[in-house]
């Protein structure tokens, strides 16, 4: 069963496509990533999923409800996290969460075990009446996605989740994600711009840039697409020759390097460096989410961002 | 008609109202200091030759006081909404499944409620020193100042919700809560005006406010009661309803 349709939507701001017809699905129960670089339509895809913008044209079905027909219907089972933080400030942890739960209006004695477990199961229960503007950066955002779970919605929304967080943080947020995915079985539509994070939570990824889908796949299909060695030679190549090898997916060159992809190059290694003519420098390794990214827009997603 | 007033949704606005009033005690402080100074600077030293009505100077203008407390609190407590807007809490319950009409409507009485806490210590101030009130007198006073509060409220996030930025909030201040406190009969008695202050002041829906305090706290009013009651729920209604159709434009984005 699908979770979400995505039926052909389009969001122009005054002439410029901020996206163009987006089509794809999204499982019940996967991890579902949107990758890409800065301004490529991620945060206004999902702020029309969860119904704060309306797009130009198309629509979309969440949990069998139409977000243009019935948004109220649709915010009653997602969950968001929002790029910027959204908590009160001025208010303690169990307040924006006891507050989150009279929004969503769940029975006062269900709000207040589940309160309870949630702030444990993020480490903050020690802090809950603490005010939130003495929390860092790190325990916001838990707190945030503790929120966003709480009211137990069948679909959640993160929106650059550990964007300006300490390594300690991502990882820690990660493993939440992680645990979250596994025991309650929900969807989890994520955005990001870090390779590693996509590659590490996600069942599916779309590439996203300039409004459009690029790939959607599983991160191992993308990577099989382009091959699952890579090799970079500084140096000079015959490179129509090594291209001309059955093995091979692609030879390019880069930067003064070249970047030759093949399924199995450990085990031809020799077949291709008959062909090489001088080496400066060399390395072989498993192709990154990173390659296909290369690969896909011409660019590194960070030469994209602006 | 359920969907559109939840109320949960609408305590958990209020509630949220109260928790952040009670945190910014600076608010509270900063809008009672102006109307004390014109209750004791200006109606002391006016306070010599003045009759009006059998009541000294003074005691004339502190039902005005009452209500240009309530007029200053409550607009910029709906002018708030635009700081709410940049951060924090809106983008939550915007997200939430509560209908733009529970907003309002949370958001309104969180803000009468917040304006009647701070009228209750000016009016305590005034038993002391100004007229003796009784029980009786300040409870038809609350009830009267509820009403135009949620109407000052009202026309707070009706700007409020429709601007963008924290810098026309001077300006709105000046040009709408300013205007709406001098040109009524809070600091004077109407009658005596020249005739545009006395136009402007028939319109201005504050008149009516003052008026019927007025009536609550020294009975002694200038237009019949009922009028002034008609009027006030007849902006009341007009005001939430414009302001109920801005809330519904409301977006996240900035």
């Amino acid at each position: 069963m699908n979770a979400i349709n995505i039926k052909d939507i389009t969001k122009k701001f005054k002439e410029v496509d901020a996206l163009s017809g987006i089509s794809f699905d999204i499982k019940q129960g996967e991890v579902f990533s949107l990758l890409g670089p800065n301004g490529a339509g991620k945060t206004t895809l999902i702020s029309i999923l969860t119904t704060i913008l309306k797009p130009t044209s198309g629509t979309a079905v969440i949990n069998g409800k139409d977000i243009i027909k019935e948004p109220l219907d649709v915010r009653k089972n997602i969950g968001i996290v929002f790029q910027e933080p959204s908590l009160d400030d001025l208010l303690t942890a169990k307040e924006n969460l006891y507050l989150h739960s009279m929004l969503y209006n769940m029975p006062k004695e269900i709000a207040k075990k589940r309160i309870k477990d949630i702030l444990i199961t993020v480490n903050l229960y020690e802090r809950k009446d603490h005010i939130v503007k003495t929390f860092s950066g790190g325990m916001k955002r838990q707190l945030e996605i503790a929120r966003g779970l709480l009211h137990t919605p069948k679909i959640l929304f993160l929106d650059e989740p550990t964007v300006g967080l300490d390594p300690f943080s991502r990882r820690n947020i990660w493993e939440y994600i992680k645990k979250v995915k596994k025991e309650q079985n929900i969807t989890i539509i994520l955005t990001t711009h870090y390779m590693e994070e996509a590659e590490s939570l996600s069942d599916r990824i779309a590439i996203i840039n300039k409004g459009k889908i690029i790939e959607l796949d599983t991160p191992e299909n993308l990577k099989k697409k382009i091959g699952d060695e890579i090799l970079i030679i500084k140096g000079i190549v015959d490179d129509n020759r090594v291209r001309s090898l059955d093995f091979i997916k692609s030879v390019d060159l880069k930067n003064d390097k070249y970047i030759i992809t093949s399924k199995e190059i450990t085990k031809n290694l020799n077949k291709i460096l008959e062909y090489v003519k001088r080496i400066d420098d060399i390395e072989i390794r498993k192709t990154s989410l990173e390659d296909v990214f290369l690969k896909m827009t011409g660019k590194k997603i960070e030469e994209l961002d602006e | 008609m359920n969907n559109l007033i939840q109320i949960s949704g609408i305590k958990a606005i209020v509630l949220r109202e109260l928790l952040v009033f009670s945190r910014e005690k600076e608010r509270i402080i900063s809008s009672i200091i102006s109307p004390l100074l014109f209750l004791f600077v200006i109606g002391k030293s006016l306070n010599q030759n003045a009759n009006i009505g059998g009541y000294s100077y003074q005691q004339f203008i502190f039902p005005g006081i009452i209500g240009m407390d309530i007029l200053f609190t409550s607009i910029r407590y709906g002018l708030y909404i635009i700081w709410d807007k940049k951060m924090d809490f809106l983008k939550e319950v915007l997200i939430s499944p509560i209908s733009r009409t529970s907003l309002f409507l949370g958001k309104a009485l969180g803000g009468v409620i917040g304006a009647m806490l701070e009228m209750l210590i000016i009016l305590v101030i005034g038993n002391f020193f100004v007229l003796k009130i009784s029980i009786l007198q300040m409870i038809l006073t609350m009830i009267a100042c509820g009403f135009v509060s949620f109407m000052v409220v009202t026309i707070g996030l009706a700007i409020g919700g429709g601007m963008k930025t924290m810098e026309g909030f001077g300006l709105v201040v000046s040009f709408v809560s300013w205007p709406m406190f001098f040109f009524s009969n809070a600091m004077f008695e109407i009658s005596k005006s020249n005739t545009t202050v006395w136009a402007l002041s028939v319109i201005n829906p504050f008149t009516y406010c003052v008026d019927i305090i007025r009536k609550i706290l020294l009975n002694y009013a200038q237009f019949p009661v009922s009028r002034s009651i008609i009027i006030i729920l007849i902006w009341n209604i007009i005001l939430s309803y414009i302001t109920i159709k801005i809330f519904n434009r409301i977006d996240t984005q900035k």
